[in-house]
């Protein structure tokens, strides 16, 4: 479903992504860690059209993201990392507007809006203005719209940051239903996240996978049976070697 | 059709904030109160409102038309928003296009809005409607000029103070080249293929024969590529800022 293959971003001369190829499947939740400024997020735009890689290629479900933007684009839900939304909209019509570019008309359109507010549990906002919510709300709104047109593959950018325990639970309860029927993407710094809801996960540092595996097989390579011990020292080792060098 | 829901949006944002409502009311305010102040409306008798009404439109939008246009890329880089449109399944172009249209409709419902003046003028004398009509055609262009040079400025930065100082120093200018006054200094000073580069640049050659009832090809040639080259520069920025 995702293919991404030799992807690479230059910004400058910094390299953000270096060289990445990994797939994920149908009915799988890959997990995408790494410390801040690793390249999930550069990663993650550069897969759903937003940035165009410097070499490389990725494809959504079969689709080239360089070669046919506009076709792989509508097979993809995205959730960015800070959840940006109009804030002079309603939630209902934020999520009507989305689902119109999405070309939802009509009916579909009223459907495909009730149900991904439904899933996310924006009943009690959907008449309100966006500007008035709290941060958990904006969160989900974001998390609606990427849901409206019932994508094959969900991208989402760090979708429990900012929200409380229970809205943690209920987000990864979702991702984790989701996931069954589609191929999800999803990356966060929170290490219990990947044992709660991922089937798979990576580990990226500099802009290149450090570890790949399933979250029991990540932690018998820790060694001590915990996961941020293996992050540590995955993640730090670079840096080390860096000011030896 | 892509285009027409982010116009719309566009449009129901305007108007769902005291955007939309504040500029049109001042536009109103100056228009009316330099005719009848500055243009001595009542004195002149100029039923073709050429002196009178439409000779403030640039001096006008030079200021307020930065000031629609000022947030259309500006906040949608600062909040992110860009994000979402950069993923969803349109083209930048569309997206560009639905943006412009938005903006200018606003200026239109404004420039409408001031059918009392036209309403009076036939009331007291008998002007030739056909030239009242360019005239608005000519102010209209002259807006959207000044739109999509602000589209293109608000493309560059995430500040809308910044888009909104440098948008109304290019729009001064602009109507500033072409004015009598500074062009005759300018002729004292500099050869006439200078002068004669400024004043091109300048919206007032263009703006006049339109406000005299002229419909001449150049004018609608020059407005329409002058607007047409700033949105593909919009265009251009908002790519290679990604890349």
């Amino acid at each position: 479903m995702i293919e991404v293959e030799n992807l690479t971003k230059q910004f400058g001369s910094k390299r953000a992504v270096d060289n990445l190829t990994f797939t994920v499947k149908q009915g799988e939740v890959l997990g995408f860690l790494g410390p801040n400024g690793a390249g999930k997020s550069t990663t993650m735009r550069m897969i759903t059209g937003f940035l165009p890689p410097t070499t490389g290629d990725a494809r959504v479900c079969g689709i080239s993201i360089i070669d046919n933007p506009k076709a792989a684009k509508t097979k993809v839900g995205y959730l960015p990392e800070s959840a940006p939304l109009y804030h002079d909209m309603t939630v209902i019509g934020f999520l009507k507007f989305c689902a119109s570019i999405r070309g939802l008309k009509g009916a579909a359109n009223k459907l495909a809006v009730e149900r991904a507010i439904e899933t996310c549990f924006l009943e009690s906002v959907a008449r309100q203005s966006i500007d008035t919510l709290s941060k958990g709300y904006r969160h989900r709104t974001c998390l609606a719209q990427a849901l409206l047109h019932d994508p094959e593959v969900l991208i989402l950018d760090e979708p429990t940051d900012g929200l409380d325990p229970n809205q943690k639970h209920e987000v990864r309860q979702l991702i984790k239903r989701l996931g069954k029927t589609k191929a999800i993407l999803f990356s966060t710094h929170i290490l219990e996240e990947v044992e709660a809801a991922c089937t798979r996960a990576v580990i990226v540092d500099c802009g290149k996978i450090v570890a790949d595996g399933t979250p029991a097989e990540l932690l018998a390579q820790s060694g001590t049976g915990s996961l941020t011990d293996l992050f540590r020292r995955l993640t730090t080792a670079e840096v080390k070697q860096k000011s030896e060098s | 059709m892509t285009s027409l829901t982010i116009y719309k949006r566009e449009l129901t944002s305007y108007f769902a904030q005291p955007t939309a409502y504040a500029i049109i009311v001042i536009f109103l305010a100056l228009s009316m109160g330099l005719s009848f102040s500055f243009g001595n409306f009542m004195r002149v008798g100029d039923a073709s409102l050429e002196w009178t009404f439409f000779f403030w439109h640039p001096w006008i939008f030079m200021l307020l038309a930065p000031a629609v246009g000022m947030k259309l890329w500006a906040d949608e880089q600062r909040t992110g928003t860009i994000e979402l449109l950069g993923t969803f399944p349109l083209s930048t172009w569309s997206a560009i296009i639905g943006k412009f249209c938005a903006a200018a409709t606003v200026w239109l419902v404004a420039l409408l809005l001031t059918f009392p003046i036209v309403l009076t003028v036939n009331y007291l004398g008998d002007p030739d409607n056909g030239a009242i009509l360019a005239g608005y055609l000519g102010s209209f262009l002259v807006c959207c000029t000044f739109l999509a040079i602000t589209m293109l400025v608000s493309a560059c930065t995430r500040d809308q103070v910044v888009c909104l100082i440098v948008s109304v120093a290019i729009c001064v200018t602009m109507v500033l080249c072409g004015y009598d006054d500074f062009t005759r200094e300018l002729a004292k000073a500099a050869s006439p293929v200078v002068v004669e580069a400024v004043v091109s640049f300048g919206v007032w050659d263009h703006f006049r024969s339109l406000n005299r009832g002229l419909f001449r090809l150049q004018d609608l040639v020059w407005f329409g590529s002058f607007v047409f080259v700033c949105l593909l520069g919009t265009s251009a920025i908002l790519s290679a800022k990604r890349a």
